[in-house]
């Protein structure tokens, strides 16, 4: 068993529950423990640093020093919040002026920072520490047939972290396989959603998400997976949207990868917050469902 | 007196301004530069040009989608992505007021929102920017909300967290010391 300190960021108990639920499910089958950090608040996220990126960094800081004192690694699903937390890590690190003056400040709340975390996306451990060769060896139900369209969206990969390809991303096809499914071609798959702009400028957003559903569509996808909170709102709760607007007649179910692991690790729909999907993921049950009933009777 | 590109150059962000060479790899790597009052490589010259007012009033750096693939691409590491939001903290301290965006009243509400729970609720979010901006266009997302809702995506009472204290008391103290 390894052990994180987890961060599940402010969506996975929102408006990407099926995200949180789904993570806490298969941690265990995978052998990690995901410790929540205790009292976090918002990474801060897009938003703050772009109003006032000095205090992101200190509201920032403050998990950072929590997380500190568990003397563990810093996990987050979040591809947000590890972009957010992780470069407030670095810039902290190359401006020690501002370090002084961010502990001067934790100091009030008997806090500091010594800049010793490192923090990590889950899907990172996942693909690193984890494996897709161990994850493949768990699998109860085995995704055959199944065609997924591996959507990486932006912050997962970029800027550069050195852990994927910022332009040609090929983990997240690697774990859709050890499934058992069969990641499909998709060459808009690091391509920008429209994030947190879905709101202010859903024009603009529903134009790159019709792009996304329809590139996904067009190489045969059933559906497609994201470990991304926003990327996964926008493909689904706003296909209805893009449907309307251009005419369009799409039905792929979005999963979160890690809701796609957990069936193939043979865990129940409902414990993976699969009845939070707005899109319904009946299709990709039922390919499992004929998995199972194949493999019963021996065909 | 500082010259326009200083005082962006100066900014957390800005840094790397200098390096540019005018290559337009940014504007052509970026899916909302079609929607900006001036794209990106542009952006960059007007600064250079001393063009403050016109840069930081327009729409331009309000449609980075933050989505990265400018600065992975740019041959001089000018972080063009990190650039948008140092106009975005420029524009926002000294008040400058755009005109045909309404991504700052989005952040606005979304920092509230942080400041006011220690964590993000989207439902204050929206109901706080629509205040802000146009509260009929709120019929229309009601039904996006209500859908979001009946799945269990929008719980309608924030999750007020112990350290919301915390985070006014420490951003308390770093407003009377920072230094830039």
């Amino acid at each position: 068993m390894k052990y994180y300190c987890y961060f599940p960021g402010c969506s996975a108990e929102a408006t990407a529950v099926g995200l949180g639920v789904s993570v806490q499910a298969i941690a265990k089958s995978l052998d990690i423990e995901l410790i929540e950090l205790e009292d976090w608040t918002c990474c801060g996220s897009t938003p703050y640093g772009s109003l006032d990126k000095l205090e992101s960094i200190l509201i920032a800081a403050r998990n950072l020093a929590l997380a500190e004192k568990t003397g563990l690694d810093l996990v987050t699903p979040c591809p947000s919040c590890f972009l957010t937390l992780h470069q407030a890590n670095l810039y902290l690190k190359e401006h020690p002026q501002l370090a002084t003056q961010v502990n001067e400040a934790l100091a009030v709340v008997n806090l500091i920072y010594h800049g010793g975390v490192q923090v990590r996306q889950l899907i990172e451990v996942l693909y690193h520490e984890v494996t897709p060769e161990v994850i493949a060896s768990k699998v109860k139900l085995p995704l055959n047939g199944l065609k997924v369209a591996p959507y990486y969206g932006c912050q997962m990969v970029r800027p550069d972290y050195g852990f994927d390809n910022p332009e040609s991303p090929q983990s997240l096809d690697r774990i859709v396989e050890s499934l058992g499914a069969e990641a499909v071609p998709y060459p808009l798959k690091n391509r920008c959603c429209g994030g947190a702009l879905i709101i202010p400028e859903e024009d603009l957003a529903l134009g790159l998400i019709r792009k996304l559903l329809g590139n996904a569509a067009e190489n045969g996808a059933q559906c497609i997976t994201t470990v991304c909170p926003l990327c996964q709102m926008n493909l689904d709760a706003y296909q209805g949207s893009v449907n309307s607007k251009f005419k369009t007649n799409y039905n792929l179910p979005v999963l979160f990868t890690s809701q796609l692991i957990g069936l193939a690790l043979g865990l129940d729909p409902i414990s993976l917050g699969l009845n939070t999907n707005i899109v319904s993921p009946r299709k990709v049950l039922d390919s499992i469902s004929k998995v199972m009933l194949e493999a019963k009777s021996g065909t | 007196m500082k010259s326009f590109m200083e005082e962006v150059a100066a900014t957390p962000g800005g840094e790397n301004i200098r390096a540019c060479i005018q290559c337009g790899m940014c504007t052509g790597s970026c899916p909302a530069a079609n929607k900006m009052e001036f794209p990106p490589r542009k952006i960059i010259a007007m600064i250079r040009a001393g063009m403050r007012d016109e840069v930081l009033s327009s729409n331009s750096m309000w449609y980075c989608l933050s989505c990265y693939m400018c600065t992975v691409r740019c041959p001089q590491d000018v972080k063009p992505t990190e650039l948008a939001h140092a106009l975005e903290s420029l524009a926002n301290q000294q008040g400058f007021r755009v005109k045909g965006t309404r991504t700052p009243a989005m952040y606005r509400s979304f920092v509230s929102s942080i400041k006011g729970n220690g964590r993000v609720h989207e439902v204050g979010i929206m109901l706080r920017y629509y205040l802000m901006t146009n509260p009929l266009a709120a019929l229309k997302m009601w039904s996006q909300g209500l859908k979001l809702f009946v799945h269990k995506r929008m719980p309608l009472m924030p999750n007020k967290v112990k350290g919301k204290q915390d985070l006014a008391k420490i951003i308390q103290k770093f407003t009377e010391i920072r230094t830039t």
